[in-house]
């Protein structure tokens, strides 16, 4: 499998009044062509700026500190505005997490679905409805025609989610990055996103990366998980084999943390403690404070993501 | 929409019905139409047989109804000093008035659009700054301090405009004299357009900077960006279309406002309009006239208003679901 993406010691930081605050450390990963790859880790973790920083729209006052972003042979941390603006949407798409706010409440759908496609190729209005009118069947809309002249208040969630996705297809990019893409639905729609999404990935051959703290859904979909914690990148590897053996002791954790359909009656497990806050990650092993294996070296030093008997990589230097 | 605007329209007739009660409340508290006829030589027996036949012993209700009916049939009584239908004074006057109020619109337009965009869009830039400064100036210099200055700058010192009055005017359609076909009818209109518009110009170009910087955060400006799209689209269609939303609500409300206000500038530069003209009756206790002039602008506030509300319809479509129901 060639590479789409490689993402080589990622660092954004944020600005702010009382100094810098590191969001994303150090971050590594590739990405195949038509590969899935599940970002995981709790709110805070640096999964949906690791995200936006891959089409470089990071939230003022961050900014990609460090690091390379290769996608195809672009790099794109060295993009101009306007280079930068041609990748966005035709090379990589983005899905938001709110579909109620994703689109604009005073443009109908036609309108924001053929811009996507205008924006990048030189197409007439004719052609470029024509694909929009494909790519609400390919979300499983019925009567398309209908649907271009709406407005977006006069359909539901889920529908609104499918057509970010339609739009997100419109200019045929290499790789979709998926933000919390079924958060904010109910949970039967939620299935049926996920669903449409691996559909659409698997017959476009289209890469994705979808952040989500929802492991059950990473299971699923991706073939490979990144779990990342305080802005690092813990545990790396095969889905299968992370959820089935999880080697850091925050996987561990989080894993352990969902409900069981066996024992239906306990408590669920939790992990003592909280993520630390940004601002003072402790020295060492970021997860330290919380872990129950916790020694000396833990304290003073950064673990590398090393590999591991399973095969996956690892930043623990406790795992084997 | 249909239903909609039957029920704005429903709305406005009620307001009207409301303002008919005000005018009709001063008509009958302040003056006394049978002074207004009848000169001081005449005798008390004869003016109380003079108010029995206009119905002025009629109860208040009564006298309202009439009010209104004759109101509604385009008398509004007669002005005892033009000896002439109030209404038909206070028409004759209007397109001064109206012309002076949409030249002040038109810069208002002009201006408080790119500068307010501007502003947003770059918050930290220099030129946002000056004019943030400049506009809270404007906000606090009342009209006829901007309007005396003006007079003195452009009129007095550097004789480049005149100071007072309408200029030239032509008559068209047969009865509206416009001033903006000549000229020196053109000239006239400046100083006048600048007064009116500088408390209202600052106000917009604050609410559009306002309502747009609050549009760029939000998520689907953030998506638009994701997607790809030129800035000039996303600042222009996709932001702006949603920051004129509030805009035009305040705008209709601030435009009826703006004619209240011609009654400061009309007196400052003698413009024979409908203010003017408003500021005459109330110095000769002209009630009839003072009347109609409070009815026609209530007329013309309301009109703004349903107008503006049926605009908003159209640009925001979630109203009109909402009248299709």
């Amino acid at each position: 499998m060639d590479t789409l993406l490689s993402v080589e010691n990622l660092t954004v930081k944020f600005r702010l009044r009382q100094g810098d605050l590191t969001a994303v450390d150090n971050v590594s990963f590739t990405l195949g062509r038509g590969e899935r790859l599940g970002l995981v880790g709790e709110s805070g973790a640096g999964k949906s700026v690791t995200g936006f920083s891959l089409i470089n729209l990071i939230s003022k006052p961050g900014f990609i500190d460090s690091g390379s972003i290769r996608f195809e042979d672009i790099e794109i941390t060295r993009l101009s505005d306007t280079a930068m603006r041609k990748v966005r949407g035709e090379k990589i798409s983005m899905i938001f997490q709110d579909p109620m706010m994703t689109l604009n409440p005073v443009l109908t759908i036609g309108t924001q679905m053929i811009e996507t496609l205008r924006a990048h190729v030189g197409c007439s209005r004719r052609q470029a409805e024509a694909i929009a009118l494909e790519n609400i069947r390919k979300v499983h809309i019925p009567s398309p025609e209908k649907r271009l002249k709406q407005y977006p208040h006069e359909m539901s969630g889920g529908m609104r989610q499918r057509i970010v996705i339609a739009i997100a297809l419109m200019a045929s990019p290499g790789l979709i990055i998926a933000d919390e893409p079924t958060t904010a639905l109910d949970v039967t729609i939620q299935a049926e996103i996920m669903d449409l999404l691996l559909e659409l990935c698997a017959t476009e051959g289209v890469g994705l990366i979808l952040i989500t703290h929802d492991l059950a859904v990473v299971s699923q979909v991706t073939q490979r998980i990144a779990v990342m914690y305080a802005g690092r990148i813990v545990e790396t590897g095969d889905t299968q084999q992370i959820v089935h053996r999880p080697k850091h002791p925050y996987t561990q954790g989080l894993l352990a943390a969902l409900p069981q359909h066996s024992n239906r009656q306990n408590r669920l497990n939790q992990i003592p403690g909280v993520m630390p806050s940004l601002i003072k990650i402790p020295p060492g092993c970021s997860f330290h404070e919380r872990c129950d294996l916790c020694q000396d070296l833990c304290r003073e030093q950064i673990p590398q993501l090393n590999e591991k008997s399973s095969g996956a990589h690892v930043a623990c230097h406790l795992a084997e | 929409m249909f239903a909609f605007i039957v029920r704005r329209i429903a709305q406005a007739v009620l307001v009207m019905l409301v303002i008919s009660v005000i005018g009709f409340a001063i008509k009958s508290a302040v003056g006394d139409p049978v002074r207004d006829l009848v000169g001081i030589a005449v005798s008390v027996e004869e003016r109380m047989a003079l108010r029995e036949e206009l119905g002025l012993n009629d109860p208040l209700p009564v006298q309202w109804v009439r009010f209104v009916t004759n109101a509604v049939q385009g008398d509004l009584g007669h002005s005892y000093f033009f000896k002439k239908p109030a209404l038909e004074v206070i028409l004759k006057k209007a397109p001064a008035t109206i012309e002076l109020v949409l030249c002040s619109s038109l810069i208002i337009v002009l201006f408080s659009i790119p500068i307010g965009i501007f502003a947003a869009v770059k918050p930290n830039n220099f030129f946002s700054r000056l004019f943030m400064s400049l506009s809270i100036v404007g906000v606090s210099i009342p009209v006829f301090l901007t309007a005396i200055i003006l007079i003195y700058i452009f009129a007095v010192e550097l004789h480049w405009l005149p100071s007072y009055g309408r200029g030239d005017t032509v008559r068209i359609w047969g009865f509206w004299d416009t001033g903006l076909l000549t000229w020196d009818g053109l000239k006239h209109l400046v100083l006048p357009s600048i007064s009116l518009s500088s408390i209202m110009l600052p106000l917009f170009i604050r609410l559009i900077r306002a309502e747009m910087k609050e549009v760029l955060e939000t998520d689907y400006i953030k998506f638009a960006k994701a997607k790809g799209l030129k800035l000039s689209r996303i600042y222009l269609l996709h932001a702006f279309k949603n920051t004129l939303l509030p805009v035009i609500t305040v705008g209709g409300v601030q435009l009826g406002t703006m004619i209240a206000f011609t009654v400061l500038t009309e007196t400052v530069f003698q413009w024979q309009g409908m203010g003017f003209i408003f500021l005459e009756a109330v110095e000769r206790s002209d009630t009839s006239l003072l009347v109609a002039y409070l009815v026609v602008v209530g007329f013309i506030f309301v009109l703004v208003n349903t107008v503006v509300d049926v605009i908003y319809g159209l640009v925001n479509p979630t109203v009109r679901i909402t009248g299709r129901k």
